[in-house]
């Protein structure tokens, strides 16, 4: 294969700088000292990420987007697993329906479904409750949970667990010795994936959440609607600092192309 | 036992079937409801949102403007993102690997942070970008990007932008190296090599790109919320003004409803013409 020539390199550089360029402002901006935005500076202070402390909604924001991504993370996967067993293993009538069924929160706008919630969760008295927060972020998150347990549940030897099964083992003991070991990487990947997806969601939570159920991503958005200031930047630069590590960790644990493109939920 | 399989997906179903079906059926009827100022929501069938979403003027100019960006953020990323795909897929590790994480890592960085990053690069006319543009001397006087439909598609193209670099690149993990070879060897150049050899099997690529893209750009809220402020409206904005500020929620339905079934049209036309064009290639 040849290589890249010069010209491709300059694109590529450029390119990247694009890429790149509003999140590094974000983060630069945060650490100027003034009282109001002012960039580019040579001086730089921590005064912004101090003041988060001092505006609870934030604060109170950040640890209900923590909960809400873990809680309905984890039960997306729960939901995910016996889904994608099923998919993995079996041909039966409307196994492609049911797979496109389980997709379809990436194919529907999200406002549509933030709109769909509001409208649902009004009439069964789940406005602007936690419960209606969770119940929707399972639902938004479950195709990337659904995918990468579906990519380790295919991926599978079958033999291992007939072996268990011809020396004596139940199903029961299968399942939890065998399978859903061999499955695990897929899961934990699953829900670190399903975790970032809902941590940063903010179209359809817009719709959904009242001023005490605020997530984060919502609770900067509707801050950044009335001004722009360096508080913003900074919270944004710290959201920027938790998904970069988190980011860093799942490439290393499972490839960030992998986790992206889904290879292996076609058994390729 | 044949009915396993049906067992093991029923509790997801259960849950799709009451969370995701139903409210989406709940949204079509809400859009043919009756609404008043005083009355509020009052449940009729009445085609009243439909005739007023497709005669006022004002909604035909707001879907017009979301088409409009749409393709041009959509232009905007195959133009840009495929070469870049292109590229990265011709680099050896360890660049390759680092690159894909700076390209395609921004995809799982919050869009309100990205946007707000672009926000703060356009800034009004001192802004970092208008700075850039000027010292570049590619304009001579700043361009107004707050605000304004090109800072709009700017902002989207960028947030958009890795899903058509994934697109193209799973499309080009697929070419094989030694046909560009063969083709040099027969005395192609770089120029014809690309045009014939890599283009055409990149092709579905960047359409599966471009519907992703096309579909996200004019769905998009957050960031044509902030950049084009209060007064710049797309359909998902228009959308959420009906819902949480004028409370006509039964006319936020039907431009809701009518932004879906317009997208999923589009892309099932697309997929089609994509599997019709390119059958005898993959098939």
């Amino acid at each position: 294969m040849s290589r890249n020539g010069p010209l491709a390199l300059c694109y590529h550089a450029l390119f990247v700088v694009f890429m790149l360029a509003p999140i590094v402002v974000v983060c630069c901006v945060a650490f100027t000292p003034e009282g109001f935005l002012s960039f580019p500076t040579d001086r730089w202070s921590l005064r912004w990420f101090r003041a988060i402390a001092r505006y609870p909604e934030f604060v109170s924001a950040f640890w209900r987007s923590l909960w809400l991504g873990a809680l309905s993370s984890a039960i997306s996967v729960a939901f995910s697993v016996p889904a994608a067993l099923a998919i993995a293993r079996y041909r039966f009538p409307g196994r492609q329906s049911l797979t496109a069924l389980f997709m379809s929160p990436l194919m529907i706008p999200h406002v549509v479904l933030g709109i769909a919630f509001l409208r649902f969760f009004t009439q069964i008295g789940l406005g602007g409750t936690f419960a209606g927060l969770v119940l929707s972020h399972i639902v938004i998150v479950l195709p990337f949970a659904l995918r990468l347990t579906l990519a380790s549940a295919v991926g599978l030897d079958r033999a291992i667990e007939h072996a268990a099964v011809s020396l004596g083992a139940s199903d029961w003991t299968v399942l939890k010795r065998i399978t859903l070991p061999l499955v695990m990487p897929g899961l934990v990947s699953g829900w670190a994936l399903a975790f970032i997806n809902s941590f940063d969601e903010v179209t359809m939570t817009v719709f959904i959440a009242a001023p005490g159920t605020e997530t984060l991503p919502v609770r900067m958005f509707l801050y950044i609607q009335d001004n722009i200031d360096p508080l913003v930047t900074s919270v944004s630069a710290a959201v920027i600092a938790i998904t970069v590590l988190a980011l860093v960790a799942l490439d290393r644990a499972y490839g960030l192309e992998r986790l992206l493109v889904g290879r292996g939920a076609d058994g390729r | 036992m044949k009915s396993t399989p049906y067992l093991l997906s029923l509790p997801a179903l259960l849950l799709f079937s009451a969370i995701v079906v139903v409210p989406l059926v709940m949204t079509v009827l809400l859009s043919f409801h009756d609404w008043g100022q005083y009355k509020g929501i009052e449940p009729v069938f009445v085609l009243k949102n439909w005739r007023e979403v497709f005669t006022d003027s004002y909604y035909l100019e707001m879907f017009g403007r979301t088409f409009r960006i749409a393709v041009m953020v959509t232009v905007l990323a195959a133009l840009f993102g495929a070469p870049e795909a292109y590229i990265l897929n011709r680099m050896r590790s360890p660049w390759r690997g680092i690159f894909q994480l700076l390209i395609l890592g921004p995809l799982l960085i919050s869009v309100v942070a990205r946007t707000l990053g672009w926000a703060l690069l356009f800034g009004g006319n001192s802004g970092l970008v208008n700075k850039a543009l000027i010292s570049l001397g590619l304009i001579s006087g700043p361009l107004p990007f707050m605000f304004t439909e090109t800072g709009m598609v700017v902002a989207l193209a960028h947030v958009l932008m890795p899903y058509m670099v994934l697109a193209v690149w799973a499309a080009l993990q697929r070419l094989d190296p030694q046909v560009e070879n063969a083709a040099v060897a027969l005395g192609a150049g770089q120029f014809t090599v690309l045009r014939r050899i890599v283009l055409p099997q990149a092709m579905p690529g960047i359409l599966s790109g471009a519907v992703i893209v096309f579909a996200l750009a004019a769905s998009a809220f957050a960031t044509p919320a902030i950049i084009g402020g209060r007064r710049l409206k797309v359909a998902s904005t228009l959308a959420y003004d009906e819902f949480l500020n004028t409370l006509n929620w039964p006319l936020g339905a039907a431009i809701a409803v009518l932004l879906l079934v317009a997208l999923v049209l589009i892309a099932a036309g697309t997929n089609r013409l994509v599997e019709r064009r390119y059958a005898q290639v993959f098939g």
